[in-house]
């Protein structure tokens, strides 16, 4: 790590850390209903909302109603987008000309977009016209990452209140999180981002002329699209020199902010935050991992001021930090080391294969970990180009369930279920019925902490022992082998914990991955979040216990390194073997 | 003392074991064995082995027969430590139970058809008594069963349920009414309401909790359940992901052998949390068996593990603060009068009393004045206290001795013609008050001379225990009928918390509804009658065994000793049962650590043999690894059952001490010793393989 790196990695952390606590501030104003800065702008645009949709912003909610709401709000969602993804032949804004969608594509992109995950099978460039990016993918970027918000408010609300079985209202949660929250950020960041040269347009796209024509040997196909075989049975090659080049356009910046902001990850372009219309500075990278981390890491604080401690939202952020921060340098580490197979080839040092020279290492790491630690999955390094080590690292941070940091809302409401199991055992350990903030942890709590963070991890084992023995499910993989184990198991992870980043090398456009992929995002979105708010309904029914000597104090360091060890455990007993057959396995052949 | 309940049996008793292993062989019919899911799931992994047991033999399997005969019988050893843990902890109330039903034994009773002595009775057996009947009992008679003394007043031995073979009073009417049945009336006759019907009598009840044939699972074992299943369910799919994925990766390394059925099953057996789930019923029933080994039954688990919450604690001041009684501790003359005149007025007035209070007055006039008891004339008067003068006191020689609270003798001396209000009196009993203690006026006829100090004795020892309670975050408050003063001031004694003077059943009844809505778990001891409402309310209730049957009901624990500081005991063990369970589910889990290490590179070992670099313990041969993993696995239970049934060990430390100290202990321990324990293994397994 050069000073450069240094000073990058120490600027960035503590300017994260100086942002949590007022921007976490605002967000419990917001959510409490309070006046902000905002509110003579904003106020009347949400009270005229309320008034189209006859939302009676006094009535609360049970989690049963509030549950239902979500999942309704969602469910039309998906079926605007489905229709739109399968439609926008005939919708405006599409210059060129492109047809809809297959219908299991326009399936698993739509699930995709509505629980956050923004899994992306087709590339935006050749597949999404302006319209359906606009309409369709930035909305969802708003509305997904919103409705994970208002799910974590409720459960704050259920530890805080008590004797109640009334969480709040998720109408006016989502309207809030959307208006107050999201939007004002993103416009600002937006504009940031169009300063570093983002581009902002509904140009057609472009075409220009090479500087320097570029030929290459391009397989020859036959008509049926077979390779054509030559006489020994090697491929027939023809030589292609390419003159021009097509650049596409867009309205680029306004859905870049958002695509962080809202851990939400799908790119306006394929190569996604590596492409220099998306991130075309080091400053733009800086600004985009800020982004990332920024809601997710100030809902602890905004937690911590709800439950009237805010030492309880920081010891929560310090296990994220913590394991933000080893897992970047030991990313930065075994990167840095380089690939042992082109060290043998004398060309030693940082292995810089799938990495934009723009960012620096320290950059591409930085990002790398904080898009997989956050359900976010945009990228600006090809995660299948990095060592075998250094793939483990976004992997793993996938596999813990995102809750390192993790996604708006459901990142905080994940490590709150964490909390919870971890509560337990040490409550045990103590001699005393466990108990969070006060609210006894009994049988109802467990389960639903339970599935809230085992789901997603049940959903990769099932359907990656799947996918190994189907055949039409292993033909996608471009590097068969340990790595295409790491590509498969990559995939589930990315889907089922909703990030949405991939391993390059496996194609998964296939009806396969794309129904399979559906299943898993829809399970791993819905069934943590159904959860978390039955057990907020159960908590917001409990009455206080008032803390002493004999509770443990969770806002303390022995707690919060027992919270890290939980989630490390957990993570690796669940996933060690598929790991040894994967990146650990590719690990020591490469190494031997 | 002859007591058959405190006798301490030893783990490996052999009247013990020998039934433990037959009955922990019943135990693992899949019936009863289902209600315990994770060990359930163990015995169907060890049936499957057995079935590639067979295979194997007849050749239709990867492995040596002996390879999968051994990790089968292993794993059947699993199942069988389990069971038999728990047959281990049965097996101890068991015996306990016995001996209790040996005094269960058929009597005869002798119904009576009216409550009346003299009233016509019939015999009749034990067994037919119902609720409702009243039976008489004479002396060398056993009581047929539980009840209430309506008439009559007896020493009643009570040894077959408290151990305690002095006889204790039983008597009709107050808080010394309730009998139990079984017990032996030693002298005088009694007639006894019977309040429970056959079946479900006091020593019935205690048999059945005793052998756990009752014992339901508390709300935490089964939220601790719920955490077991699902990791259970997580290492199944682990195991079942395993398959697959390695099927893929020998077709595409082109060599190798899947992980064969057998590895899997031992791999998660290996990673299911075994040793808590077969711990965990041990060390429920091992709980109820420590707390009876102190003379306490808990009519419930729940109230154990209740008392280990417990956040408030209500204690009687009498009996548990203090000792018993009040004690004359000095003599304070008024009026003019010397120490000696008033040694010799107190004494004089407390000749026929009885009391331990007026006992202690002769006894401090004795050594402090050398003043001789004198032989009473028979013709003295014994004047008895009274609800009406709140005095008491002797008529001897025309003289009219007296002592009591300074308002009766203040009324006394006016209506003798007195001189009410002598020099000093008043600030003489507001000094004794305030300091705690009790101000006894002594006067003869219209004449006061002084002033008794009774000194309520603190007990030795409890400031520390009050200090160990608070360190724990549990707050004492002490209750006392005493006017504000002397409770203030023994509180400070006695360094409580917190005290409730002039304490009504309804204050306390009050004071725990108040406690408890702020959300605090209440515990409270009592035998009173009139604490039987404020029992009922407690979260955490304790009753004495020589209290009323009310009590008793209201209560869910009882104390056969009637010893009130037991409380803080039976918190110990309720905090212990918690902590064991805690401690030996994070010790089973970071287990999985190890055996991670020694079973996966064994297991994919054909496929890459790069990955020997993860057998950081340098097993010697795959097959061994797992078999050392399998027994490691096996062995630990049996290794850990000493720990189960005595529980970890207590410590009063904060919260945040007592945490850091056990993950050392169980959560980095749990991750070292099976690297060590597998490693050992190996070396013996790796001479033979």
């Amino acid at each position: 790590m050069n000073v450069f790196e240094l000073l990058e990695t120490i600027s960035f952390f503590t300017i994260l850390l100086i942002l949590v606590k007022p921007v976490g501030a605002f967000m419990a104003r917001v959510y409490q209903g309070e006046r902000t800065f905002l509110s003579p702008v904003l106020a009347p645009c949400e009270n005229l909302l309320y008034r189209i949709c006859g939302i009676n912003r006094d009535e609360e909610m049970g989690w049963k109603r509030y549950a239902r709401a979500m999942i309704l709000f969602n469910l039309a969602l998906f079926a605007a987008l489905f229709a739109m993804l399968m439609l926008q032949h005939m919708l405006p804004l599409n210059p060129l000309k492109l047809p809809g969608f297959s219908w299991h594509l326009a399936l698993n992109t739509a699930v995709s977009f509505v629980t956050n995950t923004n899994w992306q099978a087709y590339s935006g460039e050749s597949a999404v016209s302006y319209f359906t990016q606009m309409a369709g993918l930035a909305v969802h970027n708003f509305v997904s990452a919103a409705t994970g918000m208002a799910v974590v408010i409720a459960l704050i609300r259920g530890f805080v209140r008590r004797k109640t079985s009334m969480l709040g209202n998720f109408w006016l949660d989502m309207t809030r999180g959307a208006l107050y929250i999201l939007l004002p950020i993103s416009l600002i960041a937006a504009l940031v981002l169009v300063s570093q040269g983002v581009i902002q347009n509904f140009s057609p796209y472009k075409t220009v002329p090479l500087v320097q024509p570029a030929s290459y040997d391009k397989p020859k196909q036959d008509t049926t699209g077979k390779p054509v075989k030559g006489e020994k049975g090697n491929p027939v090659t023809e030589r292609v020199t390419v003159k021009e080049v097509t650049i596409p356009m867009g309205p680029v910046a306004s859905q870049e902010a958002i695509k962080e902001l809202g851990t939400n990850g799908g790119g306006f372009f394929n190569a996604n935050s590596s492409h220099p219309y998306e991130n075309p500075t080091p400053l733009s990278n800086f600004v985009e991992i800020l982004l990332i981390l920024l809601i997710p890491g100030s809902l602890t604080y905004t937690f911590g001021l709800m439950a009237g401690n805010t030492r309880q939202g920081w010891a929560l952020l310090a296990v994220m930090l913590l394991v933000l921060i080893v897992s970047f340098g030991v990313l930065q580490g075994v990167e840095s080391i380089g690939n042992p197979l082109v060290s043998k080839l004398g060309v030693r040092g940082v292995n810089m294969e799938g990495k934009e020279v723009r960012f620096s290492l320290a950059g591409s790491s930085l990002f790398t970990v904080s898009t997989t630690g956050t359900s976010c999955g945009a990228i600006n390094t090809m995660h299948d180009s990095l060592t075998p080590l250094g793939g483990m690292i976004p992997l793993s941070l996938i596999l813990l369930g995102e809750i390192i940091f993790g996604g708006v809302g459901s990142g905080l409401y994940t490590m709150l279920a964490f909390a919870v199991i971890a509560v337990f055992v040490a409550g045990l350990m103590i001699g005393r019925t466990p108990e969070y903030l006060g609210k006894k942890i009994e049988v109802r709590e467990m389960w639903m902490s339970i599935l809230t963070i085992l789901t997603a991890g049940i959903v990769v084992l099932v359907l990656s022992g799947i996918a190994m023995i189907s055949p039409s499910a292993t033909a996608s993989m471009a590097n068969p082998g340990a790595h295409g184990l790491s590509e498969v198991l990559y995939a589930f992870a990315s889907m089922s914990n909703n990030n949405g980043s991939a391993f390059a090398g496996l194609n998964a456009n296939v009806s396969f991955y794309n129904i399979l992929g559906s299943i898993a995002m829809i399970l791993g979105r819905y069934v943590p979040a159904v959860a978390v708010l039955a057990m907020a309904g159960s908590l917001a029914e409990k009455k206080y216990v008032p803390p002493s000597l004999g509770t443990l104090p969770t806002d303390k360091a022995p707690f919060a390194l027992w919270l890290a060890l939980v989630i490390l455990i957990v993570g690796a007993l669940t996933f060690f073997p598929a790991l040894a057959l994967g990146p650990i396995a590719e690990h020591f052949m490469m190494n031997m | 003392m002859t007591t058959h309940s405190a006798t301490p049996i030893s783990i490996f008793d052999a009247h013990i074991m020998r039934p433990a292993l037959i009955e922990s062989l019943k135990k693992l019919d899949p019936r009863t064995l289902w209600r315990n899911p994770v060990m359930f799931c163990v015995e169907i992994a060890s049936f499957i082995t057995l079935i590639t047991f067979v295979m194997s033999i007849t050749g239709n399997s990867p492995e040596p027969a002996w390879f999968t005969g051994l990790v089968s019988l292993w794993l059947w050893l699993t199942v069988i430590f389990s069971t038999f843990a728990e047959a281990l902890a049965e097996g101890r109330g068991k015996a306990r139970a016995a001996s209790l039903r040996k005094t269960r034994t058929e009597v005869r009773a002798k119904r009576l058809k009216r409550p009346e002595f003299g009233s016509e009775c019939e015999m009749v057996a034990g067994s037919l008594l119902r609720k409702g009947d009243f039976i008489l009992v004479e002396a060398h008679e056993l009581i047929a069963g539980d009840g209430e003394v309506v008439a009559g007043a007896a020493l009643v031995n009570e040894a077959a349920v408290t151990g305690e073979s002095a006889p204790v009073v039983r008597e009709s009417g107050g808080d010394r009414s309730a009998v139990t049945g079984g017990t032996t009336v030693i002298a005088n006759s009694i007639i006894v309401r019977i309040t429970a019907n056959p079946g479900e009598t006091f020593l019935d009840r205690m048999i059945s909790l005793i052998e756990g044939a009752k014992r339901r699972k508390t709300p935490n074992e089964i939220a601790l359940e719920v955490l077991l299943i699902a990791l259970t369910f997580v290492f199944l799919l682990v195991c079942a992901n395993l398959s697959p994925l390695s099927i893929y990766s020998v077709k595409a390394a082109g060599h190798g052998e899947p992980v064969s059925l057998t590895i899997l099953v031992a791999l998660f057996v290996c990673l299911a949390p075994t040793t808590i789930a077969a711990l965990l019923p041990a060390i429920g029933i091992a709980g109820m068996d420590r707390l009876f080994q102190k003379n306490v039954i808990a009519l419930s688990g729940r109230a154990i593990e209740a008392a280990g919450d417990v956040n408030v604690l209500l204690l009687d001041k009498t009996g548990t603060i203090t000792l018993g009684n009040r004690e004359a501790v000095a003599f304070v003359p008024v009026g003019g009068h010397t120490e000696q005149e008033l040694a010799k007025a107190a004494m004089m007035s407390s000749l026929t009393d009885e009391t331990p209070e007026g006992r202690s007055i002769v006894v401090l006039a004795k050594q402090k004045y050398g003043l001789r008891a004198e032989e009473l004339p028979t013709y003295a008067e014994n004047v008895p206290f009274s609800a009406e003068t709140r005095l008491s006191g002797v008529n001897l020689e025309g003289k009219r001795y007296r002592k009591g609270a300074s308002d009766s003798i203040i009324t006394f001396v006016r209506e003798s013609g007195g001189k009410v209000n002598p020099d000093g009196l008043e600030r003489v009993v507001d000094e004794i008050a305030r300091a705690g203690a009790t101000p006894l006026v002594v006067c003869i006829d219209a004449e006061i001379y002084g002033v008794i100090n009774l000194k309520d004795i603190v007990k030795g020892g409890i400031q520390e225990r009050f200090q160990q309670l608070r360190s724990m975050g549990i707050k004492t408050i002490m209750i006392t009928g005493d006017n504000p003063l002397t409770a203030a001031a023994i509180a400070a004694e006695a360094q409580v918390d917190d005290f409730l003077a002039q304490a009504k059943p309804e204050d306390k009844l009050r004071l725990i509804r108040d406690n408890q809505q702020a959300g605090y778990m209440v515990a409270m001891t009592g035998d009173g009658t009139n604490d039987a409402p404020a029992l009922a309310q407690a979260d955490v209730a304790v009753a004495m065994n020589t209290g009323t049957q009310p009590a008793r009901e209201a209560a869910n624990i009882i104390d056969l000793d009637s010893n009130p500081t037991k409380l803080l005991d039976i918190v110990e063990i309720g905090k212990q049962i918690l902590m064991t369970r805690g401690n030996l589910t994070t010790f089973s889990i970071s287990n999985d650590i190890a055996k991670y290490f020694a079973i996966i590179p064994a297991a994919l070992l054909s496929i890459y043999p790069q990955l020997g670099a993860l057998n950081v313990m340098g097993l010697s041969s795959p097959f061994s690894a797992i078999l050392s993993a399998v027994i490691f696995n096996a062995v630990v239970i049996p290794a850990l059952v000493p720990l189960a049934l005595k529980g970890t060990r207590f410590r009063p430390l904060p919260a945040e001490k007592l945490l850091i100290w056990n993950l050392l202990v169980f959560g980095v321990g749990g991750i070292i010793t099976p690297f060590i324990g597998i490693k050992a293994i190996d070396l013996v397994v790796g001479m033979f393989v």
